[in-house]
């Protein structure tokens, strides 16, 4: 008896020294892979971003274009973001709380968008809305500007992150299963209240991670948005269309601070993100330890 | 359509009408569009535009280096979320923050950086120059650029599950006797590979879509580094909507019938039986 | 009756009182890569010229720069641009044509078929030219590495190909087979076709990739003038180039809808006034006009010049020929 179990604990010393030896390894190897691949094109856009010091970064970065790139940039991120989240919670809700025929489709179709070419993307909303375009003809007439103006630039970064919200709830709420809704239902709640005291608690943490990844990927969109925007300066310029304008014109060092700016602020939603999760896992644990 | 599950919960008309009718407005019509605008072809001419020898040298090449970078991102991304999930380092929360900005780095600019370092007279692409190693303007480039756009897909989708796996499990195994790679394949494996899959058909599905962070590494050139999407560009340039359409349509094909085979095998392995 | 009569005039005569009062004028010029620091410059000119005449008018002008193509597509798609000054006449064709914004007969509307300035195609080689690169034979001899654009999304490498195609011509005395076995060689020794010129530039100029540039002029003079650029590039003038011809045209369609008609014309026209010749000389674009022409004379070399017109039978003869699906340029690339 005792000899068994010594041999049990003497075993499983021995896994955990190997295991010692080969966490230095994976770590290193970790560390390794993220300043390779991760690390080393960050560090690039902004040592080029601040080449000519603080000064030629701000001045770059308050420029009127560039103003103007960041308040278009925010704008499309504050319509699209909040459609998105309504969706996203609408569409993690049907999945996650029933069975039914063409599911794997539907959650399918929600991850699609991941799948189509931004140029595609773009090229779609301008085959809709553009003059040839099937809407057209009666968008001329009616003198509204679709494609090549906000709009246009709305739409296709909300098609670019559509997923996002879903992706990230479904999971979270197929795990939470129904028992809690139902208790509510058949303590009286109605719809309402059910979703608002019950469902909303429960998910916001990751509820506010899918809105972070999505916020920080309608940021940066760049391809979609290019197609769509008609590249007017200081009118239909995204940040990141910006960035490409400045390049192109010889301004190495202006095209990476606002690249910069770009990184600076997804490194700040992305904190808030981390943030969010750090919650979650401490609402889970407490959780699991009630 | 029939719900099986939980009666009591309200909501589900509500919820899928608006899912259905969102997706609807905002991806369906436009994309089906496409299609009715790729059908002003004959089925003929349509198999002309997408078998042209240099479209499926695109294909080959998009699918091809859209592949290796999900394979390499199915490698890379499971060290790292074990690492990150399984230890603590100095560090650590600093990779896990930075892990999803591939997502918010505008394309375009990740193309220019990454062209920058891998040039032959860049930062890294001069030390492979001197092996004799070319980088940038080779498929090894692209695969490049769409292993760091991708990057976040299968970390993100492993890590959570990977956390859930009670490290008890594995350790009980080794305590009866399992060799590490025993645990691996016999514990591991299976609880990892429906998430694994779900991240590697992403990964795989946006890179071959990919387009801002690829044309400046690419190089560009016909049957050799030329991309599908630039393809597309290029019809678009040369006026022709219905092949660059045409070739829109397959692409979307392709992806759709992917995401769908690997959705239906990750249930398959979900519901053993 | 009468009084609607009145009314009618009232109205009538306050229009026109109002086309003598201040108004505000946003332009949108459509414009392709290098264009970008000529209409800064001539932007500012013209806002200067337009307010002598109507000193009450706020004048705006926003601009729009890509591949030539790309910009004529997102007009024909309805880009609200009210000019549009681009690479190549094929593609204001193809606007005229798919999008009916602009008449078909757009080139005559403006002195010397609406082209204000013109460019042609010359080489930008490292310092001291260490490969020794003086004219088109010297770009396929072992080790030179030819960087140019893609001629599929980039006006500026039509001309480039046209340019080298056309001195395969003449060197294969008219032999359009020594021609194309020519431009196949050239084509091998081309690492990497960016989207566009600008692309290519930066691709040259800092990535410090290929031995020779294929470059606009003005873009290789530009090249020369950013920070150390004379220190590190020459420019070559091959024996033999083409005139590129940029045109011009205002979108007439949406210059009406905007009210800017007026204006629209007259900022195309300006072009070619002294001031407006002056300016293009300066962003290094040969002026049409004789006089400033011979001010700047010493800055343009002078070269034999293939025009597009007499030599390739105008762009809608060349642009199927070389460039669309099936043509001499995917030949190079798709074997036989």
């Amino acid at each position: 008896m005792s000899g068994s179990s010594l041999i049990a604990a003497s075993s499983a010393n021995a896994a955990r020294r190997g295991s010692a030896v080969s966490r230095r390894i994976l770590i290193g190897l970790g560390w390794l892979v993220f300043t390779f691949f991760l690390l080393l094109p960050l560090v690039v856009v902004i040592g080029q971003g601040l080449s000519n010091g603080l000064g030629g970064f701000f001045a770059a970065i308050l420029e009127p274009d560039a103003l103007s790139a960041l308040k278009l940039t925010v704008f499309a991120v504050l319509i699209s973001v909040p459609l998105n989240v309504v969706f996203g919670v609408a569409a993690a809700w049907c999945v996650s709380k029933y069975s039914f025929r063409g599911k794997a489709i539907l959650v399918t179709l929600i991850d699609l968008p991941f799948s189509v070419s931004p140029v595609i993307a773009g090229l779609i909303y301008v085959l809709m809305f553009g003059a040839r375009g099937v809407f057209g003809p009666w968008l001329q007439d009616h003198d509204i500007q679709i494609v090549f103006a906000l709009p246009g630039i709305v739409l296709a970064t909300i098609f670019v992150t559509v997923p996002f919200v879903a992706r990230e709830l479904i999971p979270l709420m197929q795990e939470q299963g129904t028992q809690e809704e139902e208790a509510a239902r058949l303590l009286g709640a109605n719809g309402w209240q059910m979703f608002w005291h019950v469902t909303v608690p429960n998910i916001k943490w990751g509820l506010i991670y899918g809105v972070v990844l999505c916020t920080a990927r309608a940021m940066g969109e760049f391809g979609a948005v290019s197609v769509v925007s008609g590249h007017i300066r200081g009118v239909t310029n995204t940040l990141p269309l910006h960035v490409e304008i400045l390049y192109n014109e010889y301004n190495h060092v202006a095209a990476f601070a606002v690249a910069s700016l770009l990184l600076i602020l997804a490194l700040f939603i992305l904190l808030l993100k981390q943030w969010s999760e750090a919650r979650i896992s401490r609402l889970r644990k407490n959780a699991a330890e009630e | 359509m029939s719900r099986r599950i939980s009666p009591v919960i309200p909501g589900f008309g509500l919820t899928l009408g608006y899912t259905l009718v969102y997706l609807s407005l905002i991806v369906l019509i436009p994309l089906a569009v496409m299609f009715i605008h790729a059908s002003q072809l004959s089925a003929i001419q349509f198999w002309n535009v997408v078998t042209a020898p240099r479209v499926l040298a695109a294909l080959k090449l998009s699918f091809g280096t859209a592949f290796c970078a999900a394979i390499i991102n199915g490698i890379i991304g499971t060290l790292l979320a074990w690492v990150l999930v399984r230890y603590t380092f100095p560090g650590r929360k600093i990779i896990d923050a930075m892990i999803d900005l591939p997502f918010a780095l505008p394309t375009a600019v990740a193309g220019i950086a990454l062209t920058a370092l891998y040039t032959p007279t860049g930062f890294i692409g001069q030390f492979a120059a001197d092996m004799g190693i070319k980088i940038a303007y080779t498929p090894f480039g692209i695969t490049l650029a769409l292993t760091f756009v991708t990057m976040p897909f299968v970390v993100r989708t492993v890590q959570p599950v990977l956390a859930d796996i009670p490290r008890e499990v594995e350790e009980a195994a080794a305590c009866l006797g399992a060799k590490p790679l025993q645990v691996f394949r016999h514990i591991l494996v299976p609880a990892l590979l429906p998430a694994w899959l779900t991240g590697f058909a992403l990964a795989f599905a946006r890179g071959v879509g990919e387009y801002g962070s690829v044309i400046f590494i690419a190089g560009n050139m016909p049957m050799k580094t030329e991309i599908l999407p630039l393809l597309i560009m290029v019809k678009l340039d040369q006026y022709d909507y219905t092949g660059a359409t045409a070739i829109g349509v397959m692409m979307l094909l392709v992806s759709f019938v992917l995401l769908l085979l690997i959705n239906l095998l990750q249930r398959r392995i979900e519901t053993p039986n | 009756m009468s009084i609607r009569r009145y009314a009618l005039a009232a109205l009538a005569s306050a229009v026109f009182a109002g086309s003598a009062v201040a108004k505000d004028f946003t332009l949108l010029n459509v414009s392709y890569d290098p264009t970008r620091e000529l209409y800064q410059d001539y932007n500012a000119e013209f806002i200067n010229f337009w307010k002598k005449s109507h000193p009450g008018d706020t004048v705006k002008i926003n601009q729009s720069h890509g591949g030539s193509g790309k910009q004529g597509r997102s007009v024909i798609d309805g880009s609200p641009a009210d000019v549009v000054t681009l690479a190549l006449a094929g593609d204001i064709d193809e606007i005229a044509k798919l999008g009916k914004t602009i008449p078909e007969n757009w080139q005559t509307k403006l002195p010397d078929a609406s082209t204000p300035y013109t460019s042609t195609i010359v080489f930008l080689v490292r310092k001291g030219n260490p490969k020794g690169i003086h004219d088109w034979a010297d770009l396929i001899k072992d080790g030179v590495s030819v960087i140019t654009p893609n001629p599929k999304t980039s006006g500026g490498a039509r001309w480039n190909f046209l340019a080298a195609y056309g001195y395969g011509l003449k060197a294969g005395n008219g032999d359009e087979a020594k021609a194309k076995e020519y431009i196949g060689k050239l084509f091998k020794h081309v690492p990497v076709l960016d989207t566009g010129a600008r692309g290519s530039t930066i691709t040259f100029v800092n990535n410090g990739q290929g031995d020779v540039l294929l470059a606009w002029e003005n873009e290789a003079f530009l090249a020369l003038k950013e920070d150390g650029g004379a220190d590190k590039f020459d420019i070559v003038v091959p024996s033999l180039s083409i005139l590129a011809e940029p045109p011009v045209a205002v979108v007439e369609k949406n210059a009406e809808k905007h009210g800017t008609t007026e204006i629209a014309t007259e900022y195309l026209k300006h072009l070619y006034s002294k001031e407006g010749q002056e300016i293009a000389a300066k962003n290094f674009y040969r002026p049409r006009d004789k006089e400033v022409a011979a001010k700047y004379e010493k800055q343009f070399p002078k070269l034999n010049l293939l025009t597009i017109d007499k030599d390739f039978g105008g762009w809608k003869s060349a642009q199927p020929k070389f460039f669309d699906d099936g043509g001499v340029f995917d030949q190079i690339y798709i074997p036989q």
